[in-house]
């Protein structure tokens, strides 16, 4: 048994200091020992991006880094998007809902999380952009064209949210 | 949890970084650097890769950088991001092939946390960045013991995920010499997936001088155990005119001169000796016509 570390994250805005395994993946950290389950954890091994999340802001595969490699870090993670006072949806929740963008929802916060860095970085994307930024993602249901939608909806949205 | 046990160590400076490597090679210790984890993470999930011991470095702030050096080299620290490298408008002015090679790889969320010295150091035989290097003359800066080592392109890629770095040497910078503005380029691969490593590609550099190829750089990734040049090509587009058809001769001379390309589940030998016979016309085409 190799020797645990004390690692502190910073999850959503809150800090967190446990005790781990040096093993044990952000993915796992985030849901077993945090029991934050939104993060899904698909192929485990970097092919199917339904764990990202973002760390200290970049979109990253929790399954391919390590908690002790977060060590001092800021995650987000889906749970972050949903408004914490008014329980709202965030705009790319709701864009998803009305876009059809999720028939089973195990790739959805992925595709949020990568949705949610893309916009940051590029409020107003071509679909050749959408198209690469998704890239990264599988959805086995909905044939892709309505997270296209979705996204495209979300951005047009946030938009028209933006302050002036 | 799905890797094997292993002890981690996370040092705070390259020499306590050095002397780590040191202690735990001179242990026996079985241990393996991480930096952006991209690569390993997943040969430690499927238990490929069972290391005692990891030594990350990615508290080593002062290997993230990107700079130009006063002769024009642009040297990048091996901890800088690809998706740095591939969004600094100074790696996309002067070395625009290792910028076009590292939009190739993987996907942005790779990108964020993949390190530029990662997946040289790795050296997958699928990988751009090391037929990139051999295209361009890259030179590896490597911390160890002894001291600083700068190696060549040419003798840094042994074979399969092996490369000239001893077990205590860390890559600290690669080092690109300065591409003549006007010199064609171009890089090409074939993957199932957008994002998937390739099943095969070519990266190319060469001069167009009075309508004639001059100095003519290719190299294969994907198809034999580490990135090689095609030498046989290179020679016989050397000052011959800069047309199609020279590119479809280029080609198939490319695709003949293979030893033997590797064969998987994905791509039999045959099928990858034609993939490089088409993408290296293709990317002869693709540079010729570039204007930029």
């Amino acid at each position: 048994m190799a020797s645990t570390q004390r690692i502190e994250v910073r999850v959503n805005e809150t800090t967190y200091v446990r005790e781990v395994e040096p093993r044990l993946t952000l993915a796992d950290f985030l849901r077993h020992e945090l029991h934050l389950g939104g993060t899904h954890v698909g192929c485990e091994h970097g092919i199917c991006g339904a764990c990202t999340v973002l760390i200290d802001g970049h979109s990253a595969r929790a399954c391919l880094t390590l908690a002790v490699q977060a060590n001092g870090s800021e995650v987000s993670t889906v749970e972050s998007l949903r408004d914490r006072d008014t329980g709202a949806l965030h705009p790319i929740q709701q864009a998803f809902v009305d876009g059809h963008g999720l028939q089973c929802g195990f790739c959805t916060p992925g595709f949020m999380m990568t949705t949610l860095e893309l916009l940051r970085d590029i409020p107003e994307p071509s679909d050749e952009q959408i198209k690469e930024a998704l890239g990264g993602n599988l959805c086995r249901c909905t044939g892709y064209q309505s997270i296209l939608e979705s996204v495209r909806l979300a951005a047009q949205r946030m938009k028209s949210n933006a302050p002036a | 949890m799905k890797p094997a046990p292993f002890e981690y160590y996370a040092p705070s400076s390259l020499p306590d970084a050095v002397d780590l490597l040191s202690r735990l090679d001179a242990d026996g210790c079985d241990m393996k650097i991480i930096a952006g984890g991209q690569s390993l993470m997943p040969m430690l999930a499927l238990r490929v890769a069972r290391p005692e011991a990891l030594v990350d470095l990615r508290l080593l702030e002062d290997l993230d950088y990107i700079r130009k050096e006063d002769d024009g080299t642009l040297a990048i620290g091996a901890m800088t991001s690809k998706q740095a490298a591939a969004d600094s408008p100074l790696v996309r002015s002067a070395q625009p092939l290792f910028q076009a090679a590292t939009e190739l790889v993987g996907h942005r969320q790779i990108r964020n946390r993949g390190s530029v010295g990662g997946s040289f150091a790795h050296a997958d035989p699928a990988s751009e960045y090391p037929a990139v290097a051999l295209v361009l003359d890259t030179e590896f800066d490597a911390i160890g013991p002894d001291g600083l080592r700068r190696i060549r392109a040419a003798d840094f890629f042994v074979t399969y995920m092996t490369t000239a770095l001893e077990p205590t040497e860390i890559l600290t910078a690669v080092r690109f010499a300065p591409f003549p503005s006007g010199r064609r380029w171009a890089i090409q691969e074939f993957a199932r997936r957008n994002g998937d490593l390739a099943l095969a590609g070519v990266a190319l550099a060469f001069d167009i001088q009075a309508g004639l190829c001059r100095d003519v750089r290719i190299a294969a990734f994907g198809v034999e155990a580490t990135a090689v040049r095609l030498t046989a090509a290179e020679q016989m587009l050397e000052g011959r005119p800069a047309q199609p058809i020279a590119f479809e001769d280029a080609g198939k001379v490319a695709a003949a001169a293979l030893d033997d390309p590797m064969s998987c589940i994905h791509a039999s030998s045959d099928y990858r000796r034609h993939l490089v016979g088409v993408l290296t016309a293709r990317a002869l085409g693709e540079a010729a016509a570039r204007t930029h």
